[in-house]
């Protein structure tokens, strides 16, 4: 692998990626509507008034608002990696993916690479929806802004590849509804995105466990912490372990000699 | 070499901040507070008598004075021993109180008794009392020294007393539950808060005519939730805050307009608020979470909140 012809493919796939993200406008506009809908109605109605308990890392009380809006934030990257992960799908479907994949480029660094434009692409709508959050009184520190991009990738690509992982299993684009009621939703419900975790331990310990054992409560608290200039190891090791576990395994769904590629016959 | 020069003569001409520190009566546990302003840390606990609320400054800010309510007199605590060194008399039950600007009388409200009581600090003795409304607790002196007012919780009354003749000059009636009295920095205006209506009225001290009200409202609260308690005036006269109790939140008034510019969200049950020195910072002792929380006023925002006892209700701020 030259390293030029690297970039040059890197180049190709985050064009591609960019492209396609522009033109569809509705998904574009829904992605930003979707946390501001969470936002100014499912938030007011959870206001809280006399403020939420101290919660680290906040160090005062906050409205949840305040509370709500990294999850939100990881909400969007969530949304934008399923979508992502079924638009590999239709690409696979249509033979795009294919085409990518016979590039004379190693399969595992293809793969990266398509995540990682993902990502990329992904980011603008999660820090206009940050900004736009400003007006409703979330105004975490401006050198949070900066701190949170690498927590935003690394949160990216974490469920990037989950989402790789589940399109590698998965044998038809119609499947979003599937994804949603499998994954996103229960991904997003048990987690610390909604309710802080002494207040799920309130609702049932069961639940407490779950969402301390949830990756994406990992990846909230990780983008949280950032976001008000703290560093929350155990998230971030989460995080990172998490990465390197899912994308192993789509690499093995999308090896088509084995996995579940050659099981289900390599059609597509 | 010279950076060395300049990196030690940047730490001669940089005035080191200035170090203050915070005070706070812990109503339960009997104890005041003491909290680096700088750090935002808890440092120590002053043991003092039982139920402490009221406390001030001695004019020459080394003495702090905390009314022991359930122990009927107010201790004398020197600040640079951090104990307690003496008491003074206080007449029954005292709640709030101030200190005269000539640094040589204590104006003390008795809750129980009806009562304004004076005392004289130098001999520890009480050398007068004036009748006032029924419960009496807020306290206020003006700039000039010439007025002390008390509010009498039951009566709903602001007293306004001559502090050289010991004589009462005039009552005014006010909202239900007056809790706190404030002059202005010009002393043109008399302040006064009621808890269960949860108001502000504003009197002018010439004409003694109410010439203002503010009322108070948060999203999402009913009204009775919120009350109006402690007030402090900026130094600049532009700005006074108001404590407003069960509804968590203190609010930041415009006194030329007699509007609220904005309202922190603090701790449970806030009852009083102090200025820290360069009118950067307001800090407000919350009686139900156990908290004081520190407001950043040059951002507007509520930067920490520190748990410093059970029941913390006055705060002052000291060097």
């Amino acid at each position: 692998m030259k390293v030029h012809h690297a970039l040059r493919a890197l180049d190709g796939i985050l064009r591609r990626e960019m492209l396609r993200s522009l033109r569809q406008r509705a998904r574009l506009f829904s992605a930003m509507v979707r946390p501001l809908v969470w936002l100014a109605i499912f938030a007011a109605g959870f206001r809280s008034v006399l403020g939420l308990s101290i919660t680290p890392p906040y160090q005062t009380y906050v409205l949840y608002e305040v509370y709500v809006v990294p999850g939100l934030a990881a909400m969007m990257l969530l949304f934008h990696a399923m979508a992502s992960s079924l638009a590999m799908v239709y690409d696979r479907e249509m033979g795009s993916m294919r085409l990518l994949l016979t590039a004379p480029l190693p399969r595992w660094y293809l793969l990266a690479a398509r995540l990682l434009a993902s990502v990329i692409v992904g980011l603008p709508l999660v820090y206009l929806f940050l900004f736009v959050a400003r007006f409703w009184d979330v105004r975490p520190p401006i050198l949070g802004y900066v701190a949170v991009f690498p927590a935003l990738v690394l949160s990216g690509l974490m469920l990037g590849a989950f989402g790789l992982l589940v399109s590698s299993m998965s044998t038809q684009m119609e499947n979003f509804a599937g994804v949603m009621n499998f994954v996103i939703f229960p991904m997003f419900f048990t987690s610390t995105a909604l309710y802080p975790i002494w207040r799920l331990a309130e609702a049932g310990p069961v639940l407490a466990t779950i969402a301390a054992w949830n990756p994406f409560s990992s990846a909230v608290e990780l983008i949280r912490f950032a976001l008000y200039l703290r560093f929350d190891t155990v998230s971030m090791l989460v995080v990172v372990a998490c990465l390197v576990a899912f994308f192993l395994a789509s690499l093995a769904g999308y090896d088509p000699g084995r996995g579940l590629w050659a099981r289900r016959g390599g059609e597509g | 070499m010279q950076t060395l020069i300049a990196l030690v003569l940047v730490l001669i001409l940089v005035p080191p901040a200035v170090a203050e520190t915070i005070y706070v009566s812990n109503e339960q546990d009997n104890t005041v507070a003491v909290v680096d302003r700088a750090t935002m840390t808890l440092q120590s606990a002053i043991e003092v008598g039982r139920r402490p609320r009221g406390m001030a400054l001695s004019v020459d800010k080394k003495t702090l004075f905390v009314a022991e309510g359930d122990d009927n007199r107010i201790d004398v605590v020197d600040l640079a021993k951090r104990q307690v060194v003496g008491q003074l008399p206080s007449g029954a039950d005292p709640e709030f109180f101030v200190v005269h600007p000539d640094g040589k009388l204590i104006f003390v409200a008795n809750e129980n008794d009806n009562l304004v009581s004076v005392v004289d600090i130098a001999g520890a003795k009480i050398i007068g009392t004036v009748d006032v409304g029924v419960e009496p607790e807020g306290m206020a002196v003006s700039a000039d020294g010439r007025t002390v007012a008390c509010t009498s919780e039951t009566t709903s009354m602001v007293h306004l007393i001559d502090a050289g003749t010991l004589e009462l000059i005039d009552n005014l009636l006010v909202d239900t539950r007056p809790r706190a009295a404030a002059f202005s920095v010009d002393g043109k205006q008399l302040w006064v808060s009621s808890e269960i209506r949860g108001t502000v009225t504003v009197f002018d001290t010439a004409t003694r005519a109410q010439t203002g009200k503010i009322d108070f409202e948060v999203p999402g609260i009913r009204r009775e939730g919120v009350q109006a308690v402690g007030i402090e005036m900026s130094r600049d006269g532009a700005t006074a805050y108001v404590a407003l109790g069960p509804a968590n939140r203190i609010a930041e008034i415009d006194t030329k307009t007699f509007t609220v510019r904005r309202l922190y969200l603090v701790g449970q049950r806030p009852w009083h608020v102090a200025l820290s020195d360069d009118q950067k910072q307001l800090i407000s002792a919350n009686g139900n979470s156990g908290d004081i929380s520190f407001i950043d006023l040059e951002n507007q925002e509520v930067v920490k909140s520190l748990p410093v006892g059970r029941g913390p209700w006055g705060v002052v701020i000291g060097p």
